[in-house]
């Protein structure tokens, strides 16, 4: 540890403390107003200081919601179980054609094979919108509009370049030799893949999987255009909080907390796996 | 049978033969150095025993049969790997049990005690490699090559990533563990000592070429050719170039301004150039001129301990390096003197060709 000087370390904190107060401020506010009702968040001056309420919760949970024009019908926690089955089926496909195809990469030369890991990487900035439509038509012919698989399909195009490209890395990390040493102990290739090679590339598999969860959770257009109402995850739902009577902010906040909790909950505990597999420094010989 | 046979083994890389049509027999229980400069192609040579490439021409037998084309894993090859490449997530003593657990053998426990015993590292079966020092990776290595009995062993330079303290307790060590089983041991090192010290023969592999393969003595006494010469002893062979002059029936080299005889002149073409060799250690200094002594300064002098290399410089600009034991020593920096070495010490070598010329003396004395 290197010596530093009282005002070094006070300078150090209060820097630290303007950059997690300017980071989460907007989440913490979003917090706040998941528990006020759409009066006390318009009030102006906003305080700090109010009573909480649970309703917001209530109506999300029981899928009623009171505005002044009437009860209205949401679907919310249907859209939340949509979001958690199709990034998690999504990322689970990604992983399962992922993983071998990053090996192949990382391994073997072969005719092309830079040219199509570039070309599925490419998918990652070419804009959505530009393959929407013909894939609309698409789907359509081939009766997978408004299904599971359609749109666990269509995010293949965010999840499977991500998982690929991060974990080619990892398993480029791993010394061939240790898998050389592991064949001519008497293993198959297959047998050095999935209990040398992919064990030893877990962190990155683990730090793959949870990035393209988080943007298959995050993911809008898709869904927006290839689902109808009982297949739209969360993104697209939050879209029926803006109501003939207004916006209900309130429960949209609440609709936010309860959609980030998921993916903050996988986070945590993912990171354990990715500190780990920081620690691990044995790879290297 | 032969334990390991690699039948004009050829490997091209690009342009470049990194294997040239490689020929060695290796008998159960031998243990044959593959020794060379880096770059000659001793690690590709062992890939291509181990099915990591295969060669583009010719065979490779384990115990008369061709494994070319073989999984690695049918092969019946142990082998350690220079980095070690142990199993990071697993124990030592998995990494040593995985051998076995393959074969699904029953008394791998017993097994894997008796070989940890065997290379002192019983006590840290139980942790990863990453708690291991560089000594203890490199025999948990070794135990998990070794542990199969394979007909084939396979070393990659296993000493060069470990301190030289352990590196010559385990010269001392490997060779009666090596010869514990019956495998054919190929063992890959860059330093000419410890192939000295472990093999039974040693193969030169020089440019994707062998050499030579032959004893330890009969390499660094008789080198088949300048190549070979210059790669073993420590400070390297003198060498100097020299068309020998024939007087009186006996061949004389001109050098650095004295005549040395070389023998009997009806033993080699005398108008021809060749390269004269002799080892530092078979230099004489001393006070006295002579006309087959060749006169010197003495420029440098590096005690080592058990013996003091003199760097010399010739009237013709030439140096040279001599070994002396230190109590024979008399001189200091700046003598002038005078070098003189036997008949019997010279080795001479074409200059074209550079392979071994043998020399009358030689002849008489076998």
């Amino acid at each position: 540890m290197e010596h530093e000087s009282l005002a070094g370390r006070i300078f150090r904190g209060v820097a630290l403390t303007l950059i997690l107060v300017f980071f989460m401020f907007p989440i913490a506010w979003i917090l706040l107003m998941s528990f006020q009702t759409n009066e006390q968040i318009l009030r102006i001056p906003p305080r700090l200081l109010f009573e909480p309420t649970l309703a917001n919760y209530e109506a999300l949970i029981s899928g009623q919601l009171h505005t002044a024009a009437g009860n209205l019908e949401i679907t919310f926690m249907r859209n939340l179980w949509n979001s958690l089955v199709l990034s998690s089926g999504a990322v689970a496909l990604a992983l399962l054609l992922g993983v071998p195809a990053a090996y192949a990469f990382a391994r073997f030369k072969f005719r092309l094979g830079e040219t199509i890991a570039f070309t599925l990487l490419s998918f990652r900035f070419a804009p959505p919108l530009l393959v929407l439509l013909p894939l609309s038509l698409y789907y359509q012919e081939l009766g997978l509009n408004d299904t599971y698989f359609g749109i666990v399909w269509v995010y293949q195009l965010i999840a499977l370049p991500l998982i690929l490209w991060i974990v080619r890395g990892y398993f480029e990390d791993i010394s061939p030799d240790i898998e050389h040493a592991y064949r001519l102990a008497g293993h198959s290739w297959r047998e050095a893949f999935t209990r040398i090679a992919v064990p030893l590339a877990g962190p990155g598999i683990a730090a793959a999987g949870l990035l393209s969860f988080i943007f298959c959770w995050n993911n809008f257009v898709f869904a927006l255009i290839l689902a109808s109402a009982d297949k739209q995850p969360v993104t697209v739902g939050a879209l029926a909080f803006v109501t003939a009577s207004g916006i209900q902010y309130g429960q949209i906040a609440a609709a936010i907390v309860l959609s980030v909790t998921p993916t903050l909950l996988l986070a945590l505990y993912a990171q354990r796996y990715l500190v780990e597999g920081l620690s691990l420094g044995a790879v290297k010989g | 049978m032969a334990g390991l046979e690699i039948k004009s083994v050829t490997k091209v890389f690009g342009a470049v033969r990194t294997a040239d049509s490689l020929s060695l027999v290796v008998e159960p229980g031998e243990i044959v150095a593959v020794f060379g400069p880096s770059g000659g192609g001793k690690t590709v040579l062992l890939r291509m025993i181990a099915g990591m490439f295969e060669p583009d021409e010719g065979d490779i037998l384990v115990g008369g049969r061709s494994i070319v084309g073989a999984l690695p894993e049918r092969r019946g090859i142990g082998m350690a790997f220079q980095n070690f490449a142990l199993f990071p997530h697993m124990t030592a003593r998995d990494n040593i049990a995985s051998g076995l657990r393959a074969k699904g053998r029953a008394d791998a426990a017993s097994r894997v005690q008796a070989i940890s015993r065997l290379l002192k590292i019983e006590h840290v079966l139980g942790h990863m490699p990453r708690e291991l020092s560089n000594g203890q990776k490199q025999r948990t290595a070794l135990a998990r090559a070794l542990i199969g009995n394979p007909d084939v062993l396979l070393l990659d330079d296993p000493l060069r990533n470990v301190d030289a303290k352990l590196r010559y307790e385990m010269r001392l060590e490997l060779p009666s563990l090596l010869r514990r089983g019956t495998a054919a041991v190929l063992y890959v090192t860059q330093d000419y000592r410890e192939a000295m010290a472990i093999a039974d023969r040693i193969a030169v592999l020089v440019g994707g070429r062998l050499e030579q393969i032959a004893s330890p003595d009969e390499i660094y006494l008789s080198p088949a050719s300048v190549a070979v010469a210059r790669l073993f002893g420590d400070p390297s062979i003198n060498l100097a170039e020299t068309t020998p002059l024939v007087e009186h029936g006996t061949l004389f080299a001109a050098i650095s301004g004295a005549r040395m005889p070389l023998g009997m002149a009806d033993t080699l073409p005398a108008d021809r150039p060749y390269w004269l060799g002799v080892r530092p250690e078979d230099l004489g200094i001393s006070f006295s001129a002579g006309e087959d002594a060749m006169p010197a300064r003495v420029l440098a002098i590096t005690p080592m301990h058990e013996k003091a290399v003199l760097l010399l410089r010739f009237e013709d600009g030439k140096e040279w390096l001599a070994a002396l034991r230190p109590d024979a020593l008399n001189v200091v920096a700046d003598d002038a003197v005078f070098v003189r070495f036997a008949q019997e010490a010279v080795q001479l070598f074409d200059r074209e060709t550079g392979l071994r010329v043998s020399l009358s003396h030689r002849r008489q004395a076998a």
